[in-house]
């Protein structure tokens, strides 16, 4: 049996599942229900500066995008932080952190952008005990309209300032929460490190109109005939989760710092995914919000058996082991050549594969032979691009093969040649400078 | 469900014999309706296949997986006016088109998996609000001043009055009933069209304009052939099949209960109170299409306690497609094959039982072993098909061949003038669907015929 324990910046949690900062940990009978349903740990809901609560929409906070049969692809919200008194959030998590000291609590933190204000509010959140705390440097709406989440986190020099002040006021690890609204994850990133944070956390939720009413001419869902932006999450955003913790987790100048993977996590899998790419822990939260918290159960067993399967013993075992195999394109070997295959034996002859080749592609499978219904790769045309086996209905009837033996039809190449990529390519503008 | 003891004699034949709520279930929704989420989901199981089989299979070739995507997105009204397209009677073909031998047997997730994508509901769920709000979604074209007249308003005779329509063409149609529909309204079993959609239907493709239906005008009878070739721009025949075939065996006239399916049927579709029909209690059945399944499994729904269909041949050679025997066999009726009968016995002037002799195929000539057996019945009905009637046609130069008027890929007769389609042709299907087909292609010739613009 596999060894999911988490060591992350010395806070340790049973298993690297942990809640994101988020609604579901905004009170302590949540966040005690969700360690009683085995969730590894948590980062309590953002907490902002004493004084007046905060004021919530009393109209509808969450929009969304179904698949089919309901299915929900994502979720948005315009939640703002936690809305309870301060003082009854910090007494929540000092006895929530007595009661069960072998999970992770963290606490999620976002005051003005001064250095009182955040030191005031650690000293606070540090009598209770908690293991840590994580910089809300990403929520897109509401707050950011305030001067604070992304509207911090978009701007590098604010998030190594603020990180430099968390560090120099606490002695608990810093975490920096960064937002995926931005045009190079790597620059907060490396701000945050150079500020002296030890870890971050990504993605935050993402701008998002989830859809306009066209009856009521309103973004769906509006209150009282308006609507605002709000932060997308959900299983439609993990792949750009994915791509900016691998642009982090291969930066040389990011090099070490530790990464806490958010964005659509929703099975052991994802999870898997982002520990792959070098991720500490995996937060989670529209899962969670879909399905309650039962799901923890699927992810530990599922990440359980995966490791068994492979032979992790630990999850350090395979942590980061996807990281080298993400490069630049201009790496990428040109001269490794794939052809689709698509299985007869598997196809049911739906033709999807050949109309997107035909209508959108390169024109590489035909759609019948000798007057048969019959779909089949022209090797001639055939760039092996993958659309057909993305389109096609059915799992593994349509294959990419890796050639390496004869002439590839399409080019009159050898499938058999050296790897090559662009750096070295005779129609690289610079290579034909370095030549001249 | 009670079934009410008729004792007196031996021949069983009554009414009531289920109380009014048990027939109102036994008669109910064959398949009810998708509701909107459940058609929604089913549409997003189509593939929306290139070139799709489904479309090929169809007789009247709807735009399948366009209709189902329209219906994934939301636009149900777009999607009934695509099936309305191809094939205006796209309801009734949705609730009675055998389609596990057309498009859901094309269907590539039949060949994945067995679970083809229920074409025939999402076609209903499709079409259903516009026929209910009763209002044919196409503009009458305007008036050419040719007229057509077609004989018979059943699918094929309404589909081609509609087409003729659009184009600007009126119809007058003669109709020997009193309602139109053909065998939508007289035919089909209850259940498969409740609450009198066939009416609702035919007065759907009516109201386009153009078209006046003369109703109880039949042809030979109260109009005559020659008539209307002389009185009209074009004729269209969709008369349907006439008489049907008898046994052919001693008493079959005479003895009470022996009774024609399609007869039967048609009093069934009519009746304003099923608990008042008679039906018998032990019910024989002859035949193998579906007018031998929809007699059976409708004898057994108004309260029939045995009801058998014996067949000569095998369940492989059955008209009658395996979804609709099974369809008999789950509501309670036994299915002997390879048996034919070979006397009728009677109790008096009644019946009370048949005589079969078993069958077998030798190269393929049927031939009797010489055994026999006998099934105690009270009522027989015979469902072993129906001729052409062209007796009306006065004897007019025609190719005819089996009893049926043979027709081009156009629906032409062989005589100038005159198109036909439907049951009355040759080579068709007896399908409600190939029908609406001929109607179509028929008013397309009609039109390209006199010189209207193409439609």
């Amino acid at each position: 049996m596999a060894d999911l324990r988490t060591n992350f910046l010395g806070v340790k949690s049973p298993n690297p599942f942990w809640l994101a900062s988020a609604p579901p940990t905004d009170r302590k009978v949540n966040v005690e229900r969700a360690f009683r349903a085995g969730w590894g740990g948590v980062v309590w809901k953002t907490l902002g500066e004493a004084g007046p609560p905060i004021v919530n929409v009393s109209g509808a906070r969450y929009g969304a995008i179904h698949g089919p049969d309901r299915r929900l692809i994502a979720l948005n919200n315009i939640e703002l932080i936690t809305d309870r008194d301060l003082e009854i959030n910090l007494q929540e998590i000092k006895e929530v952190k007595r009661a069960w000291r072998d999970r992770a609590l963290i606490v999620s933190l976002m005051v003005p952008c001064d250095e009182d204000s955040w030191k005031a509010i650690l000293a606070r959140v540090e009598e209770t005990d908690c293991d840590g705390v994580e910089l809300n440097f990403g929520c897109p709406h509401g707050m950011s309209e305030r001067g604070m989440g992304s509207a911090v986190g978009q701007v590098p020099e604010y998030v190594e300032m603020v990180a430099r002040w968390c560090k120099a006021h606490t002695r608990m690890p810093v975490i920096v929460k960064l937002t995926p609204n931005i045009t190079d994850i790597k620059n907060p990133a490396r701000a945050a490190k150079n500020g002296g944070a030890d870890a971050v956390s990504l993605i935050n939720t993402i701008n998002s109109i989830m859809a306009i009413d066209l009856d009521s001419m309103t973004p769906d869902v509006a209150i009282d005939g308006k609507g605002t932006h709000g932060g997308m999450c959900g299983p439609a955003v993990k792949p750009i989760a994915l791509a900016m913790v691998a642009e982090i987790a291969r930066d040389r100048e990011c090099a070490g710092l530790p990464i806490s993977a958010i964005g659509g996590i929703t099975t052991w899998r994802d999870a898997a995914e982002f520990i792959a790419l070098g991720a500490g822990t995996a937060q989670v939260c529209t899962a969670a919000m879909t399905y309650g918290f039962k799901i923890v159960e699927e992810m530990i067993s599922g990440l359980s058996s995966f490791m068994d399967a492979k032979g992790y013993a630990r999850i350090d075992d395979f942590r980061g082991r996807a990281v080298p195999s993400i490069t630049d394109w201009q790496n990428l070997n040109l001269n490794f050549v794939v052809k689709a295959e698509i299985d007869q034996d598997l196809c049911i002859k739906c033709g999807r594969c050949h109309i997107v080749c035909e209508d959108t592609s390169h024109q590489a499978i035909f759609a019948h032979v000798n007057g048969k219904r019959r779909f089949v790769v022209n090797d001639a045309e055939c760039v092996g691009c993958n659309l057909c086996a993305l389109v096609c209905p059915v799992e593994g009837c349509i294959t990419l093969v890796h050639k390496t033996a004869g002439v590839d039809p399409r080019t009159g190449l050898d499938y058999a040649r050296p790897a090559a990529n662009w750096t070295t390519h005779p129609n690289n503008p610079s290579v034909q400078k370095a030549a001249e | 469900m009670t079934i009410a003891a008729h004792p007196p004699g031996l021949s069983d034949v009554a009414p009531g014999r289920l109380d009014e709520a048990s027939v109102s279930v036994n008669f109910a929704d064959l398949h009810p309706p998708l509701a909107r989420h459940e058609a929604k989901v089913e549409a997003e199981r189509c593939y929306f296949c290139f070139d799709a089989p489904c479309q090929k299979a169809c007789p009247t070739s709807i735009d399948i997986p366009l209709f189902i995507r329209q219906i994934a997105a939301d636009n149900r009204y777009g999607a009934a006016r695509t099936i309305f397209d191809a094939n205006i009677m796209g309801g009734m073909c949705a609730r009675v088109c055998p389609t596990e031998t057309l498009c859901e047997e094309a269907c590539v997730r039949e060949a994945a998996e067995g679970k083809p994508v229920t074409i025939g509901l999402l076609q209903r769920y499709a079409t259903d609000p516009a026929i209910a709000a009763g209002k044919s979604p196409y503009a009458r074209g305007a008036p050419t001043g040719r007229r057509a007249a077609i004989v018979g308003a059943g699918p094929a005779g309404l589909a081609c009055a509609h087409a003729l329509a659009i184009a600007g063409i009126e119809s007058t149609i003669f109709e020997a009933h009193p309602k139109a529909g053909g065998l939508n309204e007289y035919g089909i079993a209850a259940y498969k069209a409740i609450d009198g959609f066939a009416a609702k239907e035919a007065a759907f493709i009516l109201s386009i304009g153009g078209i006046e239906v003369r109703y109880g005008a039949a042809l030979g009878r109260d109009v005559k052939f020659d008539d209307l070739r002389r009185d009209y721009d074009a004729v269209f025949l969709g008369t349907g099949l006439g008489a049907t075939n008898k046994l052919g065996l001693a008493r079959e006239g005479e003895l009470e209960n022996v009774v024609d399916a399609v007869d039967y049927i048609a009093r069934l579709r009519q009746a304003e109170d099923l608990t008042k029909l008679p039906v018998g209690r032990r019910v024989v059945v002859i035949g193998g299409g579906m007018t031998a399944i929809d007699i059976a499994v409708q004898s057994k729904k108004l309260g029939a306690q045995n009801v058998t269909i014996v067949y000569r041949r095998g369940a492989d050679k059955m008209k009658a497609s395996r979804f609709e025997r099974e369809l008999a066999q789950t509501s309670g009726v036994v299915i002997r094959t390879w048996a034919r009968p070979v006397s009728l016995e009677g109790h008096g002037d009644a019946l009370s039982g048949v005589v079969f002799e078993d069958t077998h195929e030798r190269d393929g000539v049927l031939a009797s072993p010489g055994s026999v057996f006998r099934i105690e019945a009270d009522m027989l009905f015979t469902a072993i098909g129906q001729r052409g009637a062209l007796d009306a046609l006065d004897g007019a130069p025609i190719d005819v061949k089996d009893g049926r008027i043979v027709v081009d890929a156009e629906r032409r007769t062989s005589l100038e003038g005159v198109w036909a389609g439907g049951d009355c042709v040759l080579g068709g299907e007896d399908l409600t669907v190939s029908a609406v087909e001929d109607g179509k292609q028929a008013a397309r010739s009609i039109a390209a015929a006199l010189g209207v613009a193409r439609i």
